[in-house]
């Protein structure tokens, strides 16, 4: 079974990768860019087969390496 | 006194914090490998700075979780004193250790000069030589030292006077240039709730010899061995 994790900056934490980004498109020509944040995508190929129990095992997964909660924040995708 | 410097694979400032104690207090510390899960009984554990574990994923966040980081908890629980530098900060607080994190460099730039930092409290073993209000010039050489927290955890480590050092401007230098890499507050270092772990983004092992340029940071290592030898 498939899963996804999307991390992002939480609010309020700067992002000067986005920032930069942002500058880019804005000088490449692309109007109206309001604002960028970037994050990451972690994809896992998982040996367990219920989708709830898949879930739960890659919020664990996030909690204690994937995301560091301080400063980030996880969503969990699991591929039906 | 009793030291452990904890080797990571990709740490790479171990031998300066080596000649830096080893110029304090006369005496050779261990050099431990991260595998191992356990140490003996230590007066001060260093995490040197380098680049361990390539920065994967985030920065101290696979160093957090090697064999030895459940023996340095031990054993910093008990009150041993532990010093995290540059990357070894990065692990500290990826580890729970320290509260907040480092980010990535305001300027996105990896910063390699000197800074000038100011002791802001006379009251732990590693600002103690200094006393509050001290400038002292030492080098830093990183990208992701931006430091982060809630304004909560901000507030408290101010109010409690755990910020240990700061980053501000030097003789003749501007000030908009004396923060290196954002920090909230101009943040350089900071020390735990019972004021016996540091991190610090700066390196101070880097200006202890007179070949280094400066040898301010002497004090730092001075103080330590002065309060546990």
């Amino acid at each position: 079974m498939k899963a996804r994790v999307h991390i992002t900056l939480k609010n309020g934490v700067l992002d000067p990768q986005g920032k930069a980004i942002e500058h880019a498109l804005t000088a490449l020509g692309f109007a109206g860019v309001k604002e960028v944040r970037q994050g990451k995508l972690i994809e896992l190929e998982l040996a367990e087969q219920d989708p709830s129990k898949a879930r739960a095992q890659v919020e664990e997964m996030c909690r204690k390496l994937l995301a560091n909660q301080v400063i980030e924040n996880f969503e969990v995708e699991v591929e039906a | 006194m009793r030291a452990a410097i904890i080797r990571f694979p990709g740490t790479n400032r171990e031998n300066d914090v080596i000649a830096a104690l080893k110029r304090a207090s006369g005496q050779e510390p261990l050099l431990v490998w991260h595998k191992e899960s356990e140490l003996p009984d230590l007066d001060l554990i260093v995490l040197p700075g380098g680049f361990a574990f390539g920065d994967y994923l985030r920065p101290g966040a696979m160093a957090a979780l090697s064999p030895v980081m459940k023996e340095v908890k031990r054993q910093a629980a008990r009150g041993v004193a532990v010093v995290g530098i540059c990357n070894g900060f990065q692990v500290l607080t990826e580890a729970g250790l320290l509260p907040g994190a480092l980010l990535r460099n305001a300027d996105l730039r990896f910063v390699c000069r000197d800074v000038h930092l100011r002791a802001e409290t006379d009251n732990s073993i590693f600002t103690s030589s200094y006393g509050r209000g001290q400038l002292l010039r030492v080098p830093i050489a990183h990208q992701d030292g931006n430091y982060f927290a809630d304004q909560g955890t901000i507030d408290r480590l101010e109010g409690e006077e755990r910020v240990a050092f700061r980053y501000v401007a030097g003789p003749g230098e501007a000030a908009e240039r004396a923060n290196p890499n954002g920090s909230l507050n101009d943040i350089a270092g900071i020390l735990s709730e019972n004021r016996r772990i540091l991190g610090m983004m700066p390196h101070p092992e880097d200006a202890t010899d007179p070949i280094q340029g400066s040898t301010e940071g002497c004090g730092l290592f001075d103080g330590i061995v002065k309060s546990l030898a």
